[in-house]
C-alpha cells in the first residue's frame, strides 16, 4: 500500500505541468482556514450559489482546476476575490478525473490546513450546519483526534421530468431539486481500501437495477486534514493511507458524518449527457455509461411516491443518513 | 466582597477577559493563572488588556497539561494568592477561562451567602462509582502515571501494563480517602485554608504528583479530611464524552442553558457570540435560591452517548457498520416470514392482513422480482423490486425495509422456491419469527395439474432448499423464534397454529379465530405424494399422507380457558 500510494504521489508529480496558473491569490491563505478544492467545467449554472454557500459555512479560500470551459466559467472565476484559479486543456479522465490535478494542488497548498475536496455540484451539509461553521466541526474533529470526516453523496432530484424543472442560473439548484430517496443504500467494506462502500439511491434504483455492481459509489472523503503525503485514489471515495478510510464505526455511533447533496439533475445535466457520450471523459467503463447518459440525455422523471421532500440537517440525522455522532 | 474567583486561562484570551471583566464588576477579585505553553508576548499583551481592573492579579505560572499535576500547581498558587490578598472572602469559586456566567453574580452571591459553611465539589468515591472514564478507575491511585497521556501515549500504555506485570502498588497516604469528581468547584475559605495549609502537604502533594488527572481527585480527595458540610456537586455545569473530553457548547445549546438554571457553564465555544451576547441572564423563572437544575441537558447528553455506545440497532449507515452477527438484533423490528401458508391457504396475505391489520408483504425474495405490499414497484425509503438489484445485497434488502417500515410490524412470505440467501439471517435474528409448515410447496406442485413425473425433478428441488433451510433453523446458532411444523401436523389443527400466529403478531389485540380460511382442496393429495413416490421420489417433508384416509381438517372448536378455580 506504501508504494501504491508512492506511486500516485509520482503520477501526481509527474502531471503537475498539466495545470497552468492564472490568478494567484493563494497569499490570502493564513495556517487556520478550511480551503477548498476544486475541477469544474462549464458550471455558470452552479458556481456563484457554490461559491456563496461555501463561504457561508466558512470556507476561507477556493483552489479550482478550470477543465477548458467555453461558457464564461474562468472569467467569473478570475473575477472572485477568494478563488485562486488554474486551468488545464489536458484529458480529465487521464488525470483520474481531475484527481492528479488537484492532488498537486492539495500537495503543494493542502499540508496542515483542513482540506475540502468537492465537486460544483455538491453542497455539503453536516449536523448543525445552520448554526456552527465548518471551523467549528474541524475543531471538533481535531479535539477528537480524528483527520478526515465522510459522507455520502446524496441524488437530489426534481418532482417530474427533469426537462421540465425551471432553474435559474445561479440560484439555489435545491429549490427545484428538493426530493430524494431515503433509505435503499447498501454498504460494505471495501477489500482492498477499507473505505465503507456505499451504493444506492435513485441512481441505482432507476438506472442500474440490472448491474448494481456497477452502480455509482456514493461514500466519499471530502473533508481532510491534508498532509503532503496523502492522496485520493478514485475522486475522493478512497484515500491512501487507509486509516483516513475508516470514518465510520463498527461498535459504536460516536463518528459524526455529513451528506453531499449532488445536485446533478439540473435541466443542464442532459446537453452535458449528450455531451458525454461523444467525449467519453467520464467516469471508468465508459461504454457502460453510454445507456446511462443516453437515458438521461431526454430527461427522464426520477420521482416516485415514496420519494422524501428535503427540510434540513436534522431530518437527514433522523433518517440515519448521517449522524451527530458526540458532536452533540 | 464575599465571592473570590481563581481562574485558569490557556487560550482563547479574548473570551477569557471577558469572563473576567464580568467576575470584576460584579465585584468578585480574581486572580488569574495563565498558562506557561502561552507566549510571552500574549501573555503581556492579556496583563496590560487587564490593568485598568484593580482587583484583578496574576499568579506565578506553571505549564498546565491535561492529566497532569501542572493544574493542581496552578490552582495552590492562585488559590494561596488570593485568600492573602482578601481577607473578607467566604467563598473560593474556581472557574476556567472558557466558563461562562449564566445567571448573573449577584444571585451566585445571594445562593452561597444562604450556605456560608457549604463547600460545592463533586465528590464521589471510586469503590461505590464505577468511573469508567479513560478506562482507569482505582488503578489511577495505585499505580504511577509519570509520562503524558496525551504526548507520550505508548509510554503511559506500557508503563501501565509493566506495573501491573510487576504487580507494583502504590500505598494511599493514611488518613484520606481518594474521590473523584468534577473538577470545577466552589470551596469556602476555611476548607481551602485548612488543604493548603495542612502540615501533611508536602506528603500529600508527593502522592497526588504521580497520580493521574489529579485535578480530579486531589481538591475532591482533601476536601473530604477537612469540610464541614460537603454538597457533593459541582456549581459549574460541565458534560464530558465517554474519553472524558469535555463537550462544547454552541449557540444552539442557549435554550438549554437557559433552562438549566446552573451558574456557570463550560465549556463555551470561543466564536459562539450569541451565548456570549445572551449570558448571563436572569432568567424569570428563578430568583436566587433556585438551585440549579441541570437535569434536561443531562438528559439529551445523556441520550447522546446511549446512542453513541449502543448506536441505533437495526440501522447501517455511514458512521456505524456494525459486524452483523455480533449484534443483538440485526434489524429495527420485529417481523415474521412465513413458509408454506400461502400454499395451502389461497389469499393468506388478505385474510391475514383483514385478521391482523399487520404489513403483509407477499414473496420478498422471488426469483423474479420482490411483491411487496398491495403490488408497489417502489417500497418506502425507494426500495425498488428489482430481483437483481435486492440480490446484490439481500441481507441489506431486508434490513432497509425492517429499518423503513419499523412503525408497523411487517411479514413476508417465504418459501423454497425463493432466494435463500438470507437463510442465516432468518436463523440468528432476534427479531425474526419464522413459521415453517414443511413440505406445502407439493401442495402447490399437486394443484398445478401437472403429472408426477414431469414435476419430479422440480419436487426434488424444491424438497432439498427446504431441507437445507430447516437444518439451518435448527442449528445451535438459531436466535430467533422457530416454529417448524409438517404439511399433515399443521393439517390436523390448522386453527392453533393460525392462532398462535395472530397472537404473535397483534399480542393482546389478536382476536379469538371463530372461523378458518379457505383451505385448498386436498382430495388426490395422497395420491399425488403416492406418485412421486412410485417416480423413486420421495417426499418426507410434507409428512404422513396415507392413501384412502383423506386428511380431515378439523373445525374451530371452542376454546375452554384451563384456569385453576377459586373454589
Amino acid at each position: 500500500m506504501r508504494w501504491k500510494r508512492r506511486r500516485f504521489l509520482y503520477r501526481v508529480w509527474r502531471k503537475r505541468r498539466q495545470i497552468t496558473l492564472l490568478h494567484d491569490r493563494t497569499r490570502q491563505i493564513d495556517a487556520t482556514m478550511v480551503l477548498c478544492f476544486a475541477t469544474v467545467r462549464n458550471e455558470m449554472a452552479r458556481l456563484p450559489f457554490f461559491l456563496d454557500y461555501y463561504r457561508m459555512l466558512g470556507v476561507g479560500h477556493f483552489l479550482i482546476v478550470d477543465n477548458a470551459s467555453d461558457d464564461g466559467t474562468t472569467d467569473f472565476l478570475a473575477g472572485q476575490p477568494d478563488v485562486s484559479l488554474w486551468t488545464t486543456p489536458h484529458s480529465y479522465r487521464l488525470s483520474r478525473f481531475g484527481m492528479d490535478w488537484l492532488g498537486w494542488l492539495l500537495w503543494q497548498y493542502g499540508h496542515g490546513h483542513w482540506c475540502l475536496t468537492v465537486d460544483a455540484d455538491e453542497l455539503l451539509t453536516y449536523p448543525h450546519a445552520d448554526s456552527r461553521s465548518l471551523t467549528d466541526l474541524t475543531q471538533h474533529l481535531d479535539q477528537q483526534g480524528v483527520a478526515s470526516f465522510g459522507a455520502i453523496m446524496l441524488e437530489m432530484y426534481p418532482k417530474g421530468p427533469i426537462a421540465q424543472v425551471h432553474h435559474d442560473p445561479g440560484t439555489d439548484p435545491l429549490q427545484s431539486l428538493c426530493w430524494f430517496d431515503a433509505a435503499n443504500y447498501r454498504e460494505r467494506v471495501h477489500p482492498v481500501y477499507q473505505n465503507l462502500w456505499v451504493q444506492g439511491g435513485v441512481r441505482d434504483r432507476v438506472f442500474f437495477a440490472d448491474q448494481p455492481q456497477r452502480a455509482p459509489t456514493l461514500s466519499k472523503v471530502p473533508l481532510v486534514r491534508w498532509q503532503w503525503r496523502h492522496v485520493y485514489v478514485s475522486s475522493t471515495h478512497q484515500m491512501l493511507p487507509r486509516r483516513l478510510n475508516h470514518v465510520f464505526d463498527r461498535q459504536h455511533d460516536q463518528r459524526v458524518t455529513g451528506v453531499l447533496l449532488h445536485t446533478k439533475f439540473l435541466p443542464d445535466i442532459m446537453p452535458k449527457s449528450a455531451e458525454e457520450i461523444s467525449r467519453r471523459q467520464h467516469f471508468e467503463n465508459s461504454d457502460l455509461y453510454t445507456a446511462y447518459h443516453q437515458t438521461l440525455a431526454k430527461g427522464p422523471d426520477l420521482w416516485c411516491d415514496t420519494s422524501c421532500r428535503y427540510k434540513g440537517w436534522a431530518q437527514l440525522t433522523a433518517l440515519g443518513l448521517m449522524s451527530r455522532g458526540d458532536w452533540v | 466582597m464575599t465571592l473570590g474567583v481563581v481562574m485558569l486561562v490557556h487560550a482563547a484570551l479574548g473570551r477569557a477577559e471577558q469572563a473576567i471583566r464580568h467576575w470584576a464588576d460584579a465585584g468578585c477579585p480574581v486572580v488569574v493563572h495563565v498558562d506557561l505553553n502561552v507566549g510571552r508576548a500574549a501573555y503581556d499583551g492579556f496583563v496590560a488588556a487587564l490593568s485598568d481592573l484593580k482587583d484583578v492579579s496574576f499568579s506565578q505560572r506553571f505549564r498546565c497539561e491535561w492529566g497532569m499535576w501542572g493544574l493542581i500547581a496552578a490552582s495552590q498558587a492562585a488559590s494561596t494568592q488570593l485568600l492573602a490578598q482578601f481577607r473578607d472572602l467566604r467563598h473560593v469559586y474556581l472557574a476556567s477561562g472558557a466558563c461562562l456566567p449564566l445567571r448573573p453574580v449577584t444571585e451566585l452571591r445571594a445562593y452561597l451567602d444562604a450556605r456560608p459553611d457549604t463547600d460545592f465539589i463533586e465528590s464521589v468515591t471510586t469503590s461505590d462509582v464505577p468511573w469508567t472514564i479513560g478506562g482507569l478507575d482505582s488503578e489511577r491511585f495505585t499505580l504511577r502515571f509519570p509520562f503524558s497521556w496525551k504526548r507520550q501515549r505508548r509510554l503511559f500504555d506500557g508503563f501501565v501494563q509493566l506495573q501491573r506485570l510487576l504487580g507494583s502498588k502504590r500505598r494511599v497516604p493514611e488518613g484520606i480517602v481518594p474521590h473523584l469528581g468534577s473538577q470545577w468547584w466552589c470551596l469556602t475559605r476555611q476548607t481551602l485554608t485548612a488543604i493548603l495549609q495542612d502540615p501533611r502537604r508536602p506528603a500529600f502533594d508527593a502522592y497526588f504528583r504521580r497520580v493521574w488527572i489529579p485535578d480530579e481527585c486531589y481538591y475532591q480527595t482533601l476536601a473530604r479530611r477537612h469540610a464541614r458540610r460537603i454538597e457533593s456537586r459541582s456549581l459549574t455545569l460541565a458534560k464530558f464524552d465517554y474519553q472524558g473530553k469535555p463537550h462544547i457548547f454552541y449557540d444552539d445549546h442557549a435554550a438549554l442553558l437557559a433552562r438549566s438554571g446552573c451558574f456557570v457553564a463550560r465549556k463555551i465555544w470561543p466564536k459562539a457570540d450569541r451565548l456570549y451576547a445572551r449570558f448571563p441572564a436572569r432568567s424569570p423563572g428563578f430568583d436566587a435560591q433556585n438551585d440549579p437544575n441541570p437535569s434536561r441537558i443531562d438528559r439529551i447528553f445523556a441520550q447522546a452517548v446511549d446512542r453513541r455506545t449502543n448506536g441505533r440497532p437495526g440501522l447501517y449507515m455511514q458512521s456505524r457498520f456494525p459486524f452483523m452477527d455480533r449484534e443483538n438484533g440485526f434489524t429495527a423490528a420485529q417481523y415474521s416470514v412465513l413458509q408454506g401458508f400461502d400454499d395451502v391457504i389461497p389469499g393468506f396475505a388478505d385474510w391475514l392482513t383483514r385478521q391482523t391489520g399487520v404489513v403483509v408483504h407477499g414473496h420478498l425474495f422471488a426469483p423474479d422480482k420482490a411483491y411487496f405490499v398491495g403490488g408497489a414497484v417502489v417500497y418506502r425509503g425507494g426500495l425498488s423490486d428489482q430481483a437483481r438489484l435486492r440480490d446484490y445485497n439481500s441481507k441489506m434488502f431486508l434490513t432497509n425495509l425492517i429499518w423503513n417500515g419499523r412503525d408497523q410490524h411487517q411479514c413476508f412470505q417465504f418459501g423454497p422456491a425463493d432466494n435463500q440467501q438470507i437463510r442465516w439471517m432468518l436463523t440468528k435474528d432476534v427479531q425474526a419469527s419464522v413459521w415453517v409448515v414443511t413440505g406445502a410447496w407439493a401442495l402447490s406442485l399437486f394443484r398445478s395439474g401437472r403429472s408426477a413425473s414431469d414435476v419430479r425433478a422440480e419436487a426434488a428441488r424444491l424438497q432439498q432448499v427446504e431441507n437445507k433451510l430447516l437444518s439451518t433453523l435448527r442449528s445451535p446458532d438459531a436466535r430467533s423464534r422457530r416454529r417448524i411444523i409438517t404439511l399433515a401436523d399443521f393439517l390436523e389443527e390448522p386453527v392453533e397454529v393460525l392462532q398462535s400466529i395472530l397472537d404473535d403478531m397483534a399480542g393482546h389485540r389478536a382476536v379469538a379465530l371463530t372461523q378458518l380460511p379457505d383451505m385448498v382442496d386436498l382430495t388426490g393429495f395422497a395420491q399425488f405424494l403416492q406418485d412421486l413416490k412410485n417416480q423413486g421420489m420421495h417426499a418426507y417433508l410434507p409428512g404422513d399422507f396415507s392413501v384412502g384416509h383423506p386428511p380431515k381438517i378439523s373445525r374451530p372448536r371452542l376454546h375452554k380457558p384451563y384456569v385453576i378455580g377459586g373454589k
